[in-house]
């Protein structure tokens, strides 16, 4: 009896090495959408423009006819599938290059198919600059949150650190006139949610979970309280930022389609391309980094080798608040110049999303964010070409690709080890 | 057997220590002495008095001129604190300005049918929270649930009380079904219950959306708003006390519904494998219990108590017809609920009348004083933070912590630097 109970542990315990289910997953994307063209198929021409004012070179824009280029997406993302099945044939990980060509390929047979015989034209530039955008504070609360989490820190709370950061630099930036000085505020506050998050969490050990809840609600209390008393009846001197303008690149911004999209952008855009790399650099390649690694992993073992598992969990979940804290920022001196209620509109929970489906890896969340931007911007898109799909399915989608991810379809999706775990030294 | 049971003591403080985290934060809370609720408690609302105080334009005026006549700051403060708390009470509680008895007693029904859907959705959670589980899908369950009851309560006709009851069991359904993907995907994958429901959060108000803005699905027919026609009057919920109160038939099953949680949990062998499930998954699984159908089943019941709360938001409070807040942020204060009730059913029941009544009392409160709202969020989120660390909580009233032995010289030096921190 103990025996055939105890079994099964000992097989989950088991670790797959080589997951197939990434070709599994690819492919079974790669059926539902030619089985979409078959049922649904429409007829008529795609306007793609990929030229925006001020182009050095003036790209013409490209009708193309849209069930064919829809059917050309199908064969190269089969393609991709069955390398991704040869890949993991030889005992390989899947590259991400390759699920991002996916990613590519299947987006643009999607909008191939969805803006067949519509006369407004798919602005491409455009589209992307907007998926950076909307993507910029979901990658600082994904980075937030991986470090947070591979520290063992589950950071619940990055939805209060955005709003928190928002928030701050709102009334900084307004008070200053100085879009740099609520930058600098809004790493502080994130800090500060976050120092709030460790003093419960690791210090008096309180579930992470419920003090990241709790701190949401709190936030969304305080600056919604504070927003009403303070900065409504003082808008003028409290809530009316100085924007970061955009600084075009120079040379890389000429370059067509994806120059202006990525290289004529605000500051911050700026930081998000440098803080991607260097997040992965210090988590990979600094002792630091290790050290981090090592109390998310394994507390008991860092303790023996003299690591001190508490300061090294506060260190990181600081990190961790300050980055996401630019995010914040992003709100009130990128976006808009004010500060609103709730203004951060769940975004700290899609990030949380990334850092799961981007598996606690710096880049692959900050990929997964992207993805959710690009998600999002999409939306906007095709209810301007009267596409036939409802825009609340598309806003639908990034959940339930995270739902997807964690539920196992999507690789495996493996926390740290010890991940939400107090550390009590014996 | 019994030469374990010397044994079983000191264990049963060690494993505190190592064990799960569910089990730490739920002892934590669970067995969190009434002081350390009430110190919470006073903290709490000490926090939000100082809001209200650097926020007050009287006082910011008299301070001004502090130091000649630091009396009028102070009286100032008084007046803003003092008024505020009093709009609550009068809002929550017991209106003085009244001249009878059914005047008097309004604003007290009014907590309780605020309390309404907070009692069952705190039930859901707190049902979850016993069997180590964490529900924060509480607004796409009730969102789904809503959807459920709505679609049954304008889209039929039938007479009064099936129409009601039907309504109601689709709404459940709806729910229990919505919290039970998030446990068959734990049970079947292991996927986090945490993120699971809080992306079913995100799906169950875009598909609301999506229904509330498609004619012929929920729409009302004729508009073009995001919203509902109004319930049939055949599946309202009847008013308790006549339609001058708000209190709603709702209320009646809110406390059918906490009875029958204690029962379950206390007195049944399901609830009993739920709380070994909780309690300590692989003793529970060695001893028999099959952990993933429990999953399944804690989720269903949690979904369908969570979705009577929706039901009752439809067929009670707002009957006129609803949009995609009709959660009203209840999902979420249900954690609070659960967790400042200790995730007792009756703790749960108390729980949720004091956050009802802070909801009443807040709408008056920002009314008449001009203290906008959400410093109840402030003030419920504090009460919770502060009754899940009760060492904070000790160490700011100088209670004395449990186990600690005075004599010891570094157990003194840990109490100051937990009050330093």
């Amino acid at each position: 009896m103990t025996t055939a109970t105890e079994a099964p542990a000992l097989e989950a315990r088991h670790v797959t090495v080589i997951s197939h289910k990434a070709p599994i997953v690819l492919g079974a994307v790669t059926a539902l959408f030619a089985l979409l063209l078959l049922l649904a198929p429409r007829e008529g021409l795609t306007h793609f423009r990929f030229a925006t004012d001020g182009d050095f070179v003036m790209l013409p824009s490209a009708a193309v006819p849209a069930m064919l280029t829809a059917w050309i997406c199908v064969v190269i993302a089969a393609a991709l599938s069955v390398g991704a099945y040869l890949s993991t044939r030889a005992a390989r990980k899947v590259p991400i290059w390759l699920s991002v060509l996916f990613a590519v390929a299947v987006l643009f047979g999607f909008l191939a198919w969805s803006g067949a015989g519509s006369s407004a034209d798919f602005p491409v530039s455009r589209l992307l600059a907007s998926s950076i955008l909307l993507a910029v504070p979901l990658v600082f609360g994904a980075l937030g949150g991986v470090l947070g989490e591979r520290a063992g820190v589950v950071n619940i709370a990055i939805e209060a650190q955005l709003l928190a950061g928002a928030f701050t630099a709102a009334i900084v930036g307004s008070l200053t006139d100085s879009p740099f000085a609520g930058l600098v505020a809004a790493i502080g506050a994130g800090m500060l949610v976050a120092l709030v998050l460790g003093v419960f969490a690791i210090t008096y050990r309180v579930d992470q979970i419920i003090v990241g809840v709790v701190l949401n609600v709190l936030v969304i209390g305080l600056t919604s309280f504070f927003y009403s008393e303070v900065l409504v009846p003082d808008a003028e001197r409290l809530n009316s930022t100085n924007r970061f303008g955009t600084w075009a690149i120079p040379g890389l911004s000429g370059i067509p389609v994806i120059g202006p999209a990525l290289f004529h952008q605000s500051v911050i855009v700026y930081i998000m391309y440098i803080a991607v790399p260097v997040v992965w650099f210090v988590m990979f390649r600094t002792r630091w980094g290790l050290r981090l690694r090592a109390v998310g992993e394994h507390p008991q073992a860092a303790d023996t080798v003299g690591i001190k598992v508490e300061r090294m969990r506060y260190a990181g979940i600081l990190v961790a608040g300050g980055v996401v804290g630019i995010g914040g920022a992003f709100y009130t001196v990128v976006s808009v110049s004010s500060f609103g209620k709730e203004m951060t509109a769940g975004a700290g929970f899609i990030a949380l999303a990334a850092v799961i489906f981007g598996k606690w890896h710096p880049v692959r969340a900050a990929m997964a964010a992207l993805l959710f931007g690009a998600a999002s911007s999409l939306q906007g898109a095709l209810s301007i070409v009267g596409a036939p799909v409802p825009s609340q399915f598309m806003l639908m989608l990034p959940y339930v690709v995270t739902i997807l991810a964690v539920a196992g379809l999507v690789g495996k999706s493996r926390a740290p080890a010890a991940d939400g775990q107090p550390y009590i030294k014996e | 057997m019994s030469h374990t049971a010397p044994q079983s003591e000191d264990k049963a403080e060690t494993t505190v220590a190592e064990d799960n985290r569910w089990r730490d934060a739920m002892t934590r809370i669970v067995s969190g002495s009434w002081l350390v609720s009430l110190g919470a408690v006073v903290l709490a609302v000490l926090a939000g008095s100082i809001m209200i105080i650097v926020t007050d334009p009287g006082v910011q005026a008299a301070s001004q001129y502090f130091f000649s006549r630091p009396g009028d700051t102070f009286a100032a403060m008084g007046t803003a604190v003092g008024g505020a708390y009093y709009a609550l009470f009068i809002g929550a509680v017991w209106d003085f300005r009244a001249t009878d008895f059914a005047g008097g007693i309004r604003p007290l029904t009014q907590s309780l049918t605020m309390a309404t859907p907070l009692i069952m959705a705190g039930l859901g959670v707190a049902l979850g929270f016993r069997a180590g589980l964490f529900n924060i899908g509480g607004r796409g369950q009730m969102l789904a649930a809503a959807a459920g009851a709505g679609w049954i309560g304008f889209g039929l006709d039938m007479p009064w009380p099936w129409h009601m009851l039907l309504a109601m069991l689709v709404g459940i359904l709806a729910g229990a079904l919505w919290a039970g993907i998030a446990g068959l995907l734990k049970a079947l994958t292991g996927a986090h219950e945490v993120i699971v429901t809080i992306m079913l959060n995100y799906v169950a108000f875009y598909l609301i959306s999506y229904l509330l803005a498609t004619p012929g699905l929920l729409q009302a027919p004729g508009s073009s708003n995001p919203k509902t026609p109004p319930m049939k009057s055949t599946a309202i919920m009847p008013d308790l006390l006549g339609s001058q109160y708000n209190l709603h038939l709702g209320f009646v099953f809110a406390l059918l519904a906490v009875a029958f949680v204690w029962w379950l949990l206390n007195r049944s062998a399901m609830g009993f494998a739920f709380r070994a499930v909780g309690e300590n998954p692989a003793a529970a699984r060695v001893a028999g219990i099959d952990v993933p159908k429990n999953t399944v089943y804690v989720m269903l019941i949690a979904g369908a108590l969570v979705g009577l709360a929706g039901v009752t938001q439809v067929l009670g409070t707002v009957t006129t017809g609803f949009s995609s807040d009709i959660d009203a942020g209840i999902g979420f204060d249900a954690i609070t609920v659960a967790l400042l009730g200790g995730s007792q059913p009756v703790g749960v029941l108390f729980a949720a009348i004091l956050f009802g009544a802070f909801k009443a009392g807040g709408s008056l409160m920002q009314a008449a004083e001009g203290v906008p709202i959400e410093i109840v969020l402030v003030v419920q989120s504090l009460i919770v933070l502060f009754i899940a660390a009760p060492p904070l909580v000790r160490a700011v009233f100088r209670l004395p912590q449990p186990g600690a032995k005075p004599k010891k010289r570094p157990k003194r030096s840990a109490r100051r630097k937990e009050v330093a921190a």
